[in-house]
C-alpha cells in the first residue's frame, strides 16, 4: 500500500511504517482524531463510589451526552474504559477481559485515588493502581473526583487524541498510531 | 432466659461444657470441639435456636490454643441469642461442619476457611469464597502481612 519500510533496527518504537507528514495525511489525521475525540464512548463499568460521580456526570446536571460521550453497555462498542473505583485482585481478571474485548483504538481513564494508586486501601486485596495492568491515558485525582474533575479528564483525553499522528494511516493498515 | 438453656445443655452434655460466661445479658458457652455438631443439633432441636446468625473464626496469636470458632445462634420465636465457642489448635485446625444442622453454615464455614485457614471436616464444598481461587494463604490471620506477601511489612505511613 505504498508503505515506506524502515530498514534499520532499533529499540525505539518503529514509526517508520507510516504514511508520513504532509498536508494530505495530517489533514486526514485531523479528521480521524476529531471524529474519535468527539465520540468517546465509555464502557459502562463502575467499581465503587467513583461510579456514583460517574453516573452523576452522565446525568442531566453535567450531561456528558453534550460532549458525545455516551455510555455503552458492551465493550465491543466502547472506546474508553473509565476505571471508576477500587480494583481488587479478584476483580482484575474481569477488567482485563473487558479491556481486551474493546476494539482498537482504546483508551483508559483511571478515575480517583484508588484506580490511580490504590488510594487508602494499601492492603493485600487491592491492586495498587490499575496502571500495573492497563496502559492509563489520563489520571484523575480525587476521592472521589467531582463531576467537573471527570469532565476535565475527558477533555484532557480529547486533547491527547487530537495530538495523535498517523491515525488515518493506521486506520487503513499503514503502521500504527503515534500516541499524542 | 438463656441461663435456662445453659442448664438444659449442661444436663445433656455435662462433660462437654467447659465454660459459661454472662456479660451484659449475653451468654457465651465454650464447649469441647469433638461435640460441637451434637451440641448444635441439640440447641436447634431442643432449645429452638433455629437460626445461625454468624459463624466466624478468631485468631488469638500467641495463645494456646490459637483459634476460636464462634457460633452466634438466634431463636427466632423467643428472640433469644446464644454464643457458642470452640477452641481450635493451630496444628489441628479442623472442626466438624455444622452445615448439616444449619445449611447457612456452608458459606460461613467457607469464609472461615478462606480467611482464617480453619478447615471443616465433612464440609460439602470447602473452597475459597471471598479471595481469588488461586490465592495463597489466609489473610485474616494475625501473622499475615497486611499489604500482601510480596510487599515488605507495614511500617506506618511516612506522610
Amino acid at each position: 500500500m505504498g508503505v515506506v519500510q524502515k530498514v534499520g533496527q532499533s529499540s525505539e518504537p518503529d514509526h517508520g511504517r507510516v504514511l508520513g507528514d504532509n498536508v494530505m495525511t495530517t489533514s486526514l489525521d485531523l479528521v480521524v482524531n476529531w471524529a474519535r475525540s468527539r465520540s468517546l464512548w465509555p464502557m459502562t463499568f463502575g467499581l465503587a463510589c467513583c461510579a456514583i460521580e460517574m453516573m452523576s456526570t452522565g446525568a442531566a446536571r453535567f450531561d456528558l451526552d453534550r460532549m458525545g460521550v455516551l455510555f455503552r453497555a458492551s465493550p465491543r462498542q466502547a472506546d474508553v474504559i473509565i476505571i471508576a473505583g477500587t480494583v481488587t485482585h479478584k476483580m482484575l481478571p474481569v477488567i482485563e477481559t473487558v479491556y481486551e474485548q474493546m476494539p482498537e483504538p482504546k483508551y483508559v481513564i483511571a478515575m480517583g485515588a484508588c484506580a490511580s494508586s490504590g488510594g487508602v486501601f494499601d492492603t493485600y486485596s487491592v491492586v495498587q493502581g490499575i496502571d500495573k495492568v492497563l496502559p492509563v491515558d489520563v489520571y484523575i485525582p480525587g476521592c472521589p473526583p467531582r463531576p467537573e474533575g471527570l469532565l476535565y479528564g475527558l477533555i484532557k483525553l480529547q486533547e491527547k487524541i487530537m495530538r495523535e499522528r498517523n491515525s488515518f494511516g493506521a486506520a487503513i493498515g499503514a503502521g500504527d498510531v503515534i500516541p499524542g | 432466659m438463656s441461663q435456662a438453656v445453659v442448664t438444659k445443655l449442661k444436663g445433656a452434655y455435662a462433660g462437654s461444657v467447659l465454660e459459661v460466661k454472662e456479660y451484659r445479658d449475653e451468654v457465651t458457652v465454650t464447649v469441647k470441639k469433638e461435640d460441637i455438631v451434637a451440641i448444635c443439633q441439640f440447641l436447634k432441636d431442643e432449645a429452638g435456636y433455629n437460626f445461625l446468625c454468624d459463624l466466624c473464626g478468631v485468631d488469638y496469636l500467641g495463645q494456646q490454643p490459637r483459634f476460636m470458632v464462634v457460633y452466634n445462634l438466634y431463636n427466632v420465636a423467643t428472640k433469644e441469642r446464644l454464643r457458642v465457642k470452640v477452641a481450635v489448635d493451630e496444628e489441628d485446625a479442623k472442626v466438624d461442619t455444622v452445615s448439616t444442622v444449619w445449611s447457612t453454615a456452608n458459606w460461613h464455614e467457607r469464609e472461615c476457611w478462606d480467611l482464617m485457614g480453619i478447615a471443616f471436616n465433612n464440609h460439602p464444598d470447602l473452597r475459597r469464597i471471598l479471595m481469588a481461587t488461586d490465592w495463597e494463604g489466609h489473610p485474616l490471620r494475625k501473622d499475615y502481612p497486611l499489604q500482601g506477601p510480596d510487599r515488605e511489612l507495614y511500617q506506618g505511613r511516612i506522610s
